[in-house]
C-alpha cells in the first residue's frame, strides 16, 4: 500500500510555511558546510545552494523510515502525524540522521564551493539568510504554497542586491532560472548552475583523470535546462573518457528518486532499470543531482559500481583536492 | 460554494496547458519509466482530462502522485503536449478539491 498523499505532501507544506522549509534545518547543518572557507557574506553574485545536498541526508533518514511505513499499519496513523507536527516539528524526530551521509553532503558542496574558485569567480554566500527554493512543493503541485515561498525567497536575494546566483543542483536552478520569472514579479536574477560557469572559464586541470566514466543526465538539467554539454565538456577537458549509456543526454531516463519519499517500492524498480544501463556503460558512475546520488548510491549497493557526484572528480581535476 | 467539475476545470486546463493538441498516440505510455502494470500511465490520464472524467482521475490520485516529472514524455510526444505541466495541474487540483491542502 502506498504511503497516504495527502498527510505526506500536507507536513511537507506545513513545514514549509510555519518553518520555511519543507524538513527545517538548524543554522548549523544549513551553514556549516562553508566553515572555514572565508566565503564573503552576501555580493553581487553569490553562491545559492537552496538546501537540497543540507536536506539529503534528512531526507535519507525520513525515507528510510517510511519505506517501512509503506506496507503496516502505522501508516493510517500519517493523518494524526499531520496534526502533531503543527506543533511540533516530527520530521526531526522522524529518523536519526547519519552523520557520515551529512560529511559526504557537506564536503560535496565545498568541492563545488572550490570549483567556482576555480572558475575564476568573485562570489559570496548569503549563509543563514538563504532559502530553500520551494521546488518540492512546486513539484507536487502545491501552488499556492509555493508561491507564497517564492516570493520570499525573491525578497532575499532583493534585499542582499544580489544580481546572480550561482546554483548546485538542477532542482534549484530549474526552480529559479525557469519558474520563479513566471510567478515573482520583476524578478530578473540571472541564475547559472556551477557546471555552465566552470565549463565557460578557462580553468585547466591541474591532475588528469585516468578513468571511463558513465554520466547520469539528471532529467531536470537535460530536459528541462537543456544542461547535457557541460558536464561531457568539463570530464573530457581533465581528461575522462565518456562512456554512453544507452538512455542519455535530452533522453536520459529517469533514477526514480523523485517518487522515493512516496512510493518506494515503485522507486526502487525504476532506480534498478537505471543501474542496469549505467552498469552496462562503464564501472564509474557520475550524477549530478543530489537525489539521483542518494537513489542510485542506495540501489548500487552490492554492485561493482562506483557511484559519485560529478564534483568530487572534477575537484580532484581542477582543484587538485 | 460546490467544487468545480472536472468540465469546468478542463477549460482551465487547455488554457493553461497545451493538452488540446493531444493525439492519444500512446508515444509518452510508451517511454514512461514507471513500471507498466498497476499504474495508470500518461496517455489514459490525458484521454481521461480531455473527457473531463473528474471522479475516474479522482479515484486514480496515486497515479497522479506516482508521476517522476521526469519529461520523457513530453520529449518524445509528436504534438508537444506538456505532459507533466498537465500532472502538476491534476496534482494542484486534488491537492485543492481532495486533499483541501491549498484553498479552492
Amino acid at each position: 500500500m502506498p504511503l497516504p498523499t495527502a498527510p505526506v505532501l500536507g507536513i511537507l507544506a506545513d513545514n514549509l510555511r510555519l518553518r520555511g522549509s519543507v524538513m527545517p534545518l538548524s543554522r548549523k547543518k544549513a551553514t556549516g558546510w562553508a566553515d572555514g572557507l572565508d566565503l564573503p557574506r552576501g555580493g553581487k553574485t553569490v553562491l545559492y545552494t537552496g538546501h537540497l545536498y543540507q536536506l539529503m541526508p534528512s531526507i535519507a533518514a525520513l525515507t528510510s523510515k517510511l519505506e517501512r511505513f509503506e506496507d503496516s499499519l502505522l501508516n493510517r496513523a500519517m493523518g494524526i502525524g499531520r496534526a502533531v507536527n503543527r506543533k511540533i516539528n516530527l520530521s526531526s524526530l522522524m529518523g536519526r540522521e547519519d552523520r557520515k551521509v551529512r560529511e559526504v553532503c557537506e564536503e560535496r558542496l565545498r568541492n563545488i564551493a572550490r570549483l567556482v574558485k576555480a572558475a575564476g569567480v568573485n562570489y559570496g554566500y548569503l549563509y543563514e539568510e538563504e532559502l530553500y527554493s520551494g521546488a518540492l512543493v512546486y513539484d507536487q503541485g502545491l501552488d499556492s504554497t509555493f508561491a507564497e515561498h517564492a516570493a520570499k525567497v525573491a525578497e532575499v536575494f532583493r534585499r542582499n542586491g544580489v544580481e546572480t546566483a550561482i546554483t548546485v543542483d538542477p532542482h534549484t536552478t530549474h526552480v529559479l532560472r525557469s519558474i520563479f520569472p513566471g510567478i515573482v514579479s520583476d524578478f530578473t536574477l540571472k541564475v547559472r548552475s556551477y557546471l555552465e560557469v566552470l565549463a565557460d572559464s578557462p580553468a585547466v586541470p591541474v591532475r588528469p583523470l585516468d578513468l571511463d566514466v558513465a554520466i547520469h543526465d539528471s532529467c531536470v538539467y537535460a530536459r528541462g535546462e537543456n544542461l547535457v554539454r557541460e558536464p561531457r565538456a568539463l570530464l573530457e577537458r581533465a581528461g575522462a573518457r565518456i562512456r554512453e549509456p544507452e538512455s542519455h543526454g535530452r533522453k536520459t531516463l529517469c533514477c526514480g528518486g523523485p517518487i522515493e519519499s512516496l512510493f518506494p517500492a515503485r522507486a526502487k524498480a525504476i532506480c534498478a532499470r537505471r543501474l542496469d544501463e549505467l552498469a552496462a556503460a562503464a564501472h564509474h558512475v557520475v550524477a549530478m543531482c543530489p537525489i539521483c546520488l542518494m537513489n542510485l548510491e542506495h540501489g548500487a549497493e552490492g554492485r561493482d559500481l562506483t557511484v559519485r557526484d560529478i564534483c568530487e572528480p572534477l575537484a580532484e581535476s581542477f582543484c587538485g583536492e | 460554494m460546490t467544487a468545480p467539475t472536472m468540465i469546468e476545470q478542463r477549460d482551465e486546463l487547455l488554457a493553461f496547458t497545451n493538452n488540446g493538441g493531444c493525439i492519444n498516440c500512446g508515444t509518452c505510455t510508451a517511454v514512461c519509466p514507471l513500471p507498466k502494470e498497476n499504474v495508470m500511465l500518461p496517455r489514459h490520464i490525458l484521454r481521461l482530462m480531455h473527457l473531463g472524467q473528474r471522479e475516474e482521475l479522482i479515484a486514480r490520485a496515486d497515479a497522479i502522485f506516482s508521476c517522476l516529472l521526469c519529461r520523457l514524455c513530453e520529449e518524445t510526444c509528436p504534438a508537444g503536449v506538456s505532459i507533466p505541466e498537465c500532472v502538476r495541474y491534476l496534482r494542484g487540483f486534488m491537492n485543492r478539491h481532495l486533499h483541501h491542502l491549498e484553498k479552492e
